[in-house]
Order: C-alpha cells, then sequence, then structure tokens
C-alpha cells in the first residue's frame, strides 16, 4: 500500500517550514494535521522558539532524522476547537505545548507523573504517532495535541516570551527540584550562557540560590551580572579563578553539550555536590572515581520534565515575572537564525513569529 | 634531623611494612605515642587486608609514602585509656577502621561525617598532627584517639568482624545515602570480592532483591546458595545483560580495575543510581546520554562516619552479618597480596596478628 502524501495522510490542511535533508536547510513545506479527536485540543501557533534540538535533528546529527522534518516544541497559541471530552481547555485559551505529544499513560513513569521518561514517548516532531504517521512541531500554522500534553500559559505570561519556558524552561527547572538545587542560600553554578543557562540563571534566583555564571566566554560576563542577575561569574579558561572558586558549589547545571572536562566542575563543589548535566555530549567524558568518591558528589542527568511538573514551572515562572530573553524573527530568517545559533550569536532564543510571518 | 621510626615515640611497636614501590612487606620496628588523654590502646587482634591496603603498598595511586605498614581492618583489645575515656575500659573488643583522626570542628564533623573532613587523618600512609606518619594495622598495638574507636557487638567474631571496618561501612554507607533501603527493590552489585559479599548480605539483610553482577560464572553458586543473592548475571554475556536492561534500582559497583559504566548504566531503571566505590588508577568513561535520557546518576562514597560506623556494626550483630574470611599469618602477607589481585580469596584475608606477628619477628 503507497503511504499518503503529508499533504493528505490527515483532514486538516496546515502549512510549515520544513527541513528536507541534512544540510538543515528549512523551506516551505505543506501538510496535514488529524481531525480533533475527542481528547484533542486544536490551536493557532502564534510562537514558536528555536531550540538546539531543532537544528541537532534538521541536519540528523544524532542519527534519527526522517525527512521532511518540521522542528519546532515550543509552541504557544490560540484554542481553536476542543475534543468532547476535553474539559480542560476551551476555545481562546493560551496554551503551549513542549518536547512531547504521547506516552502510553499506563507504566510507572506516566504513573508517577514522569512522561518524559516513558520508553514510548512520542516527541512532538520527528517521531511515530500511534496511527503510523510522523509527528510534524511548532515551526507551522496550527497544532493538534491530546489535552494531557497541553500547559496553560497564565494571562500575565506572555506568548513571545513564554514560548521557550517549554523546552528551556522545564529542561532546568526540572533537575533544580530534583537534585534539591532549589533551597534558598545554596550556591549553585551555571555552566554555559545560551538558551537553556540564561533560564536556569533566573529560575535558581527565583528560588532563592546563589548564581555563578560558569562560562568559556569572558564577554558575557556583564550580561549574567546586571541583566540576568548571577551573582558571580567564572571564566572557565581562567586557571586563577577556577582554582578560587573550588569547594564553593552545592551543585551545578551544565548545559554545554559540546564535549568539555568534567575534572575542574567537580573540583569546584563542595562535597556532596551534584552535577547535573542537561546537555548531551555525543561522547563518553573522562570520569575520575576518586573525585565522586573523595567527596561523595554526584554526576546526574535530566531531560526536560512531566506534564505536571511542565505546568507547575510554567505557574512559577508567571508568578516570579520570569521570561526568557527572545528575539523575535520573521519565519523566513529561520535558516540565518539557525546560523546564528550555531556560533551563539543570540540573546538567547530566537522564536518565530508565526502568525504573522508564516505564509504559504 | 628527623628521628627514625623507632625512636620517634615512646613505645615500641612492631608490624609489617613496605619499603617500597614493590609492595612487598617486611618486618619493620617502629613505635607509638603515649596514650593521651582522650586515647585508647589497643592490642591488636586481626587486621583484615583490604584492597587498598595492596594499591597503597604499591603506591598505585601516587601518594605513597615509605616505610608503610598498611592495614585499616583492625580488631583488637583495650589495654589502657586515657582519663577522658569514658566510652571503653581495658579488655573492651575494639575496632579501628579508616580513619584515626579529624578536625573535629568543620561542618562535615558536626554532622558526623568524619570522613568528609578536609583534614581526616588515614590510618596508614597519613601525617599526624605532629608531623609524624600514622602507622596501620599490620601490627601489634595501635594508639587511637577514643572518637574513632568503635565498640565490638559481643555476638560477632572478632576475625569475621574486622573486614567490616572498611568493607562493611563502604557499602552500608552509600546503601542509607542513595536511599537503597526500601524492601521490595532490586539491586545490583558488581564485583564479589570484600565489598561485594558484604553488601550481598547487607542488602537482603534491607529486604532489596539482590543480583550479583560478575565477568565469571564461576561464582554464580557460591553468590546465589552461599551468599544469598537472588540472581546472578555474567557481565561478558551480552544477550543476558540485554535481557536484564531497565530492571535495577540500583547498582554498587566494586570493582576497582578500569571497566566501562554504560553496560551497567543500562541495567539500571528511570531514575536509577549507580554508585562506584572502587578507585581505579586510570579515569573512567561516562557516557552522558543514557544519564540524560534516563535521569540516572552516577555517585561516589567514601567509607562513612564513625557513627554510622557503630551503626553498621550493630545492624550487622543484629542481622548475623560477618565477613566471609581467609585467616593467615603474618609472615603469609606477601602470597596473599598476590592471590588479592588475582581475587583468589573468598571473600578477605585477615591477618591473624595476635598469634603470628611476634613470631614473625624472629
Amino acid at each position: 500500500m503507497v503511504s499518503k502524501s503529508p499533504e493528505s495522510e490527515h483532514p486538516k490542511p496546515a502549512f510549515g517550514w520544513a527541513a528536507r535533508d541534512q544540510s538543515g536547510l528549512l523551506s516551505p513545506f505543506k501538510f496535514s494535521r488529524r481531525e480533533t479527536a475527542e481528547n484533542d485540543v486544536a490551536f493557532k501557533v502564534l510562537y514558536c522558539g528555536i531550540c538546539h534540538s531543532d537544528l541537532h535533528m534538521a541536519k540528523s546529527e544524532w542519527g534519527v532524522t526522517q525527512y521532511p522534518l518540521i522542528p519546532g516544541h515550543e509552541i504557544v497559541g490560540i484554542v481553536t476547537e476542543v475534543g468532547s471530552k476535553v474539559e480542560k481547555f476551551k476555545v481562546g485559551d493560551r496554551v503551549g505545548v513542549g518536547c512531547m505529544v504521547g506516552s502510553c499513560r499506563s507504566c510507572d513513569s506516566c504513573h508517577s507523573n514522569l512522561e518524559n521518561y516513558c520508553p514510548k514517548m512520542i516527541l512532538t516532531y520527528g517521531a511515530k504517532n500511534y496511527d503510523g504517521t510522523i509527528t510534524y512541531g511548532g515551526y507551522s500554522d496550527i497544532m493538534v495535541a491530546d489535552e494531557h500534553f497541553i500547559v496553560r500559559i497564565p494571562d500575565n505570561l506572555s506568548l513571545d516570551v513564554g514560548a521557550p519556558l517549554l523546552c528551556a524552561g522545564i529542561t532546568v527547572y526540572s533537575p533544580l527540584r530534583y537534585f534539591g538545587l532549589d533551597k534558598p542560600g545554596m550556591h549553585v553554578g551555571v555552566v554555559g550562557l545560551g538558551g537553556l543557562g540564561h533560564v536556569a540563571v533566573k529560575f535558581a534566583k527565583a528560588m532563592g540560590v546563589k548564581v555563578t555564571v560558569i562560562s568559556t566566554s569572558p564577554n558575557k560576563k556583564q550580561e549574567a551580572v546586571e541583566n540576568l542577575g548571577a551573582d558571580s561569574f567564572l571564566v572557565s579558561r581562567d586557571q586563577d579563578q577556577m582554582q578560587a572558586a573550588m569547594g564553593t558549589l552545592d551543585g551545578i547545571i551544565d548545559t554545554v553539550s559540546a564535549v568539555h572536562p568534567m575534572p575542574p566542575l567537580l573540583a569546584l563543589m563542595k562535597s556532596h555536590g551534584k552535577l547535573v548535566l542537561v546537555g548531551a555530549p555525543e561522547k563518553p567524558l573522562e570520569l575520575h572515581a576518586f573525585a565522586l568518591i573523595a567527596g561523595r558528589k554526584i554526576v546526574g542527568g535530566s531531560c526536560i520534565g512531566g506534564m505536571k511538573e511542565t505546568q507547575e514551572m510554567i505557574d512559577f515562572a508567571a508568578k516570579h515575572n520570569i521570561t526568557a530573553d527572545v528575539e523575535v524573527i520573521p519565519m523566513d530568517y529561520v535558516n540565518t537564525a539557525m546560523e546564528r545559533m550555531l556560533k551563539g550569536d543570540v540573546r538567547y532564543r530566537f522564536v518565530i513569529d508565526v502568525a504573522k510571518t508564516l505564509h504559504p | 634531623m628527623a628521628k627514625s621510626p623507632e625512636e620517634e615515640h615512646p613505645h615500641k611497636a612492631f608490624g609489617w611494612a613496605a619499603k617500597d614501590t614493590s609492595g612487598i612487606l617486611s618486618p619493620f620496628h617502629f613505635s607509638r605515642r603515649d596514650n593521651g588523654v582522650e586515647d585508647v590502646t589497643i592490642k591488636i587482634l586481626y587486621c583484615g587486608v583490604c584492597h587498598s591496603d595492596l594499591h597503597a603498598a604499591k603506591n598505585e595511586w601516587g601518594f605513597s609514602r615509605y616505610p608503610m605498614v598498611p592495614g585499616h581492618e583492625i580488631v583488637g583489645l583495650v589495654t589502657k585509656t586515657g582519663s577522658n575515656v569514658m566510652k571503653f575500659k581495658v579488655d573492651d573488643r575494639v575496632g579501628v577502621g579508616v580513619m584515626v583522626n579529624s578536625c573535629k570542628s568543620c561542618e562535615y564533623c558536626h554532622q558526623d561525617l568524619e570522613n568528609y573532613c578536609p583534614q581526616m587523618i588515614f590510618t596508614y600512609n597519613a601525617q599526624n598532627h605532629d608531623g609524624t606518619k600514622t602507622y596501620g594495622g599490620y601490627s601489634n598495638t595501635i594508639v587511637v584517639d577514643q572518637h574513632f574507636v568503635v565498640r565490638i557487638p559481643d555476638s560477632m567474631p572478632s576475625d569475621g568482624c574486622a573486614p567490616l571496618l572498611c568493607a562493611g561501612i563502604t557499602v552500608y554507607s552509600p546503601m542509607k545515602y542513595y536511599g537503597m533501603t526500601e524492601p521490595g527493590k532490586h539491586l545490583g552489585i558488581v564485583g564479589l570480592g570484600g565489598l561485594g559479599h558484604v553488601a550481598v548480605k547487607i542488602g537482603k539483610a534491607f529486604g532489596l532483591k539482590v543480583t550479583v553482577i560478575s565477568s565469571s560464572s564461576r561464582k554464580e553458586r557460591e553468590a546465589l546458595d552461599r551468599l544469598g543473592a537472588d540472581s546472578f548475571l555474567v557481565s561478558n554475556d551480552p544477550a543476558k545483560m540485554k535481557a536484564a536492561f531497565g530492571t535495577m534500582d540500583y547498582i554498587i559497583d566494586t570493582v576497582s580495575a578500569v571497566h566501562a559504566l554504560a553496560p551497567f548504566l543500562s541495567l539500571l531503571k528511570t531514575n536509577g543510581k549507580l554508585v562506584t566505590l572502587g578507585l581505579p588508577e586510570k579515569p573512567l568513561e561516562l557516557p552522558i546520554f543514557p544519564l540524560v535520557l534516563g535521569r540516572k546518576l552516577v555517585g561516589g562514597s567514601d567509607v562513612g562516619g564513625m557513627k554510622e560506623t557503630q551503626e553498621m556494626l550493630d545492624f550487622c550483630a543484629k542481622h548475623n552479618i560477618a565477613a566471609d574470611v581467609e585467616v593467615i599469618q603474618m609472615d603469609q602477607i606477601n602470597t596473599a597480596m598476590e592471590r588479592l589481585a588475582k581475587s583468589d580469596v573468598r571473600y578477605r584475608f585477615v591477618i591473624d596478628v595476635a598469634n603470628s606477628l611476634a613470631q614473625s619477628q624472629l
């Protein structure tokens, strides 16, 4: 049987930008969305954040990409239709979708509000739906998703600056909570000042935590301290600075996905410190067992967060006026934006103004 | 000019020491300090042979200073107590583990975590406050601050209890800290040696399901029949390992040789914890994707504080847990070290100091 084309596989016409091959270059793409089922929420996409994962996937850097690929998992918009069994949302509500659109809903992880760790979790884009079709992400005009995977965006949180929280926000919020690095008076390091890093600084500060940004670029210091509210800044290549800061941190959120050495980061931590990686280097890192053993330290990882925690994170952000620092761009700027993001040339997330600039 | 080991303290002592990086031990005369107001003097009955003794004797970690008297799994009888000592009296059966002092004033010392005190002093191969070297339990006598002495419960055998002072606390402490005590949960133990076999016994006492993970299938019957493990997994068998992926809540990795962590991370469930206790000379490779995708963690642990060490001994006494030992004479120590390097021991050598050390002087 010949599978249907993206345009005809579902009943609702849709339009977006997709990557067609490993160049990762995006271009206009006609496709379709499913009918709004009884548990679904359909919404008009207003904004979508550009996550570095979008670039990794567009270029098939993890080797799993099936083209055409519509990226985008920091999606916000206004509800246009709800299924007959939907009770939590109504037309006109401000909502968002993050990295997941489905999970098995019956395993231990799903029962513990940890859909993100469900072995059958379905990613918002580039993954296989239950009906065999491929999921398409938020660089598009409309979204349809099961209400379980929709979050409400509080009225006081603007959609353009709220969008990146749906991936970057939850990705750093979840480990701050899980690893207990959220207690007032603690001292936490944030490695890397990009999309994840800048939001990590804001969340940690709102939790009453003292924050030190650790970066390879000395020119980010002023930003970090004056704009983002970091308490201090360490240039990781400066041996003297790193030495002076040894044994001062209760924990570290490490957002860097390039391969980088762990020993200096472990040394920055006090005994019982926790180094949490949220960026995932492709190659293994070297672990010096002594460094963990001598101070009973931990190296852990974390991957986004469950739906309950994602809503909690959004509500926390709204309450504490935490928003991402964004550069809003038109849809047709996306390829340039990707190039700039690769060079770290963005403060700190691009957000596509989908509603106003995405035209067939 | 520095005094010789024999002269630096007032009381003569005798033991066996490593003199160079060959790690070969031989008779050695030295001396112990006067028994201070806080001190307890102990006539050593038994001393366990820990793999760390071998690492240190051969300077595998690069900070050994010779001559070195190893030994930090010491059981003996009190022969003298200082005037401030209330907890112990002469003839009490006591133990000394990995530490003989700490600063007693930092946040770690105040939390009963002397093992994490930056000024903690090891039982051997470390420097005392007076600048002299610490010498360990392969010797006839030791003088220790009472805070670093534990009572051996009456029901415990001296020889089987000695290894608990390092191996026992080394596995007990992380099991408590990392929450590996929920009955019904599944603990994997990598390596069935001194640490591993005690971990099986303590794990079962906590009500855990225990799987021993080993590179050699020859240990399977032992693990299941004698030690009480629930199952056994040969780490070199890819099919069996794969079948066990995602089944364990925790793993204790006792292996001190360099080895791959990736297969063990795969055995963990989501939110699983792998605690590494062995001290390999070279770094291990840690893949990050499995940590991120499964919110897994790798942690370390280093013996335990004094309060917890006593708690561990009392726990073991209550559950009839002692180490499985092969008692040796002092002059067999070098052969024992060779066998230890090949894992040829079930599961700890323990030196019968009281009955063989004196004779070895001749």
